[in-house]
């Protein structure tokens, strides 16, 4: 029973194995087509039409027909090089063998310009033109700039490098330029040059206005305008005249002033005693000439109250006089 | 509009000093914000930088006027002040005039002030001086130049000129298509 049983697994266990490895391979009477790229097999097997017919079967005959193809499908696949990426096993598909077509239809020509059109209507076809012409003089030039780069490298000045130095052709330019820096290259900078009828002053000796950013640096424009304010306020005389002078006539004004103050007070106080000290003070000669002169002139106007209109202008004179005279003998 | 080139620049500050002194400083450092003078159609206009910016977005032809306008200058290069001004003088003002109240009309009809008018001036004021007008309030009315100096006014008779008209505040009526 024992053996029995183990044969008999052994011998189930044999078909299982056999059918495992016939469920991997598969037979065919003809090869798959595959097109690896698109992942596509094509069976070109005849089909019998009578496992087509019926209904249970034939969903059998296609689903196993359809495991088989894609059996064959996945173990094509298996022969390409794997790789394992991130723990899963990866193929490298090759390129698609198979074309297929775009999803969308394909654009439309653009519609001629209306250049075009007329070109097709008048038969004008497009040339094209070559730029190239060889130039005898070219390998001189190139001498010459190369001569000019080196010289402009070590900052030599070159003469005449302005577009000055003699040439084949000049243009109107630098022939105008050549011109101007020939009249001015006078021992006067060409202003005894004489001038032809018709000729135009030289339009390069023109200085160019320049103005600063309207929105610039404010804070340096700032320190310029005070700049500017310093300098002129240094500029100005120390001694102003006409103020020294006014100064004078006002101080002058005001010292006249006080004295007057100070006499009329003090008449008060002289005419109780003009006896005694009046006389003695003209004595030490103050002014003989100006007590009596002052004496008639106050009285009257002074003790109205005309003080103003008639005693200041009189006594003004009398003492601007001695005091003008002071200054300049000090 | 542009800023001032340096001679243009001088050519007003030298206007300005004339009454406001050395007080140009305050207009040019101000504690209060960045502010310059920029030339617009001849006319120096004096503004915040701010407004400046704004006025960036005005084409050149349709800008009238930005801030306030100092002056104008004439074809032959010297510097106008304008009334417009007078906001930006008078508090500076170094050398003042006041006008009685009944001259105060004849001023403002843009007359020269006679010494009758003249109710008081600052002391030591020179001759040719520029200076500031203001009614006996305290209100400034216009500048002038001074025809005489202070010295001199006291002892002239009341019918000569003591200040001469330049600008008054009835311009803003008088010439008021003009002003900007």
């Amino acid at each position: 029973m024992e053996a029995c049983s183990v044969e008999e697994l052994l011998a189930k266990a044999e078909q299982d194995e056999a059918e495992k490895l016939k469920s991997i391979t598969v037979q065919k009477e003809l090869d798959l087509e595959f097109d690896i790229g698109n992942l596509l097999a094509c069976d070109k097997n005849r089909l019998e039409l009578r496992d087509l017919k019926k209904g249970q079967k034939k969903q059998d005959f296609l689903r196993s027909l359809a495991r088989d193809n894609t059996q064959l499908l996945i173990n094509e696949i298996w022969k390409l090089p794997t790789e394992r990426v991130e723990g899963t096993i990866v193929a490298k598909l090759p390129a698609p063998a198979t074309p297929l077509p775009r999803e969308k239809p394909p654009p439309k020509p653009r519609p001629p310009t209306k250049w075009e059109e007329f070109a097709k209507l008048k038969g004008i076809q497009k040339k094209k033109k070559t730029n190239l012409v060889w130039d005898e003089n070219r390998v001189a030039r190139n001498e010459f700039n190369r001569l000019r780069n080196i010289a402009r490298a070590q900052k030599v000045k070159v003469p005449g490098a302005g577009g000055l130095t003699p040439k084949a052709q000049q243009s109107k330019d630098e022939l105008t330029r050549a011109v101007s820096v020939a009249k001015t290259s006078t021992a006067s900078m060409g202003r005894f040059q004489e001038r032809l009828p018709k000729e135009k002053p030289a339009k390069s000796s023109g200085k160019k206005r320049k103005f600063e950013p309207l929105i610039g640096d404010f804070s340096s424009e700032k320190e310029k305008q005070l700049e500017l304010l310093k300098l002129m306020e240094s500029k100005k005389p120390k001694l102003d005249i006409t103020k020294a002078v006014n100064k004078q006539l006002r101080e002058e004004d005001s010292e006249e002033a006080a004295a007057k103050h100070k006499r009329g007070a003090g008449k008060k106080n002289r005419r109780s005693n003009m006896g005694g000290k009046g006389k003695g003070k003209g004595g030490k000669g103050r002014g003989g000439g100006g007590k009596p002169g002052g004496k008639p002139g106050g009285k009257p106007g002074g003790k109205p109250g005309g003080k103003p209109g008639g005693g200041k202008p009189g006594a003004g004179r009398a003492g601007g006089g001695k005091k003008k005279g002071k200054p300049g003998k000090h | 509009m542009r800023p001032l080139t340096e001679e243009e620049t001088k050519t007003m500050f030298e206007k300005l000093s004339k009454y406001i002194g050395e007080n140009i400083k305050l207009l040019v450092d101000r504690p209060d914000g960045s502010y310059c003078f920029r030339l617009h159609n001849d006319r120096v206009y004096y503004m915040s930088e701010k407004i400046l910016k704004l006025a960036t977005n005005i084409s050149r032809d349709k800008l009238v006027s930005v801030g306030t306008c100092f002056g104008k200058f004439t074809k032959t290069g010297k510097f106008r002040l304008h009334i417009t001004a007078l906001d930006f003088l008078a508090p500076y003002a170094k050398f003042k005039v006041w006008v009685k109240p009944g001259a105060e009309q004849s001023f403002l009809y843009g007359n020269h002030l006679l010494k009758s008018g003249l109710g008081r001036i600052t002391e030591n004021t020179n001759q040719y001086q520029g200076v500031v007008v203001y009614s006996m309030a305290d209100v400034p009315l216009g500048f002038g130049v001074a025809a005489k100096s202070t010295q001199e006014c006291r002892r002239v008779d009341p019918m000569s000129i003591v200040v001469f008209h330049q600008a008054d505040v009835g311009e803003f009526i008088r010439s008021e298509d003009t002003l900007t």
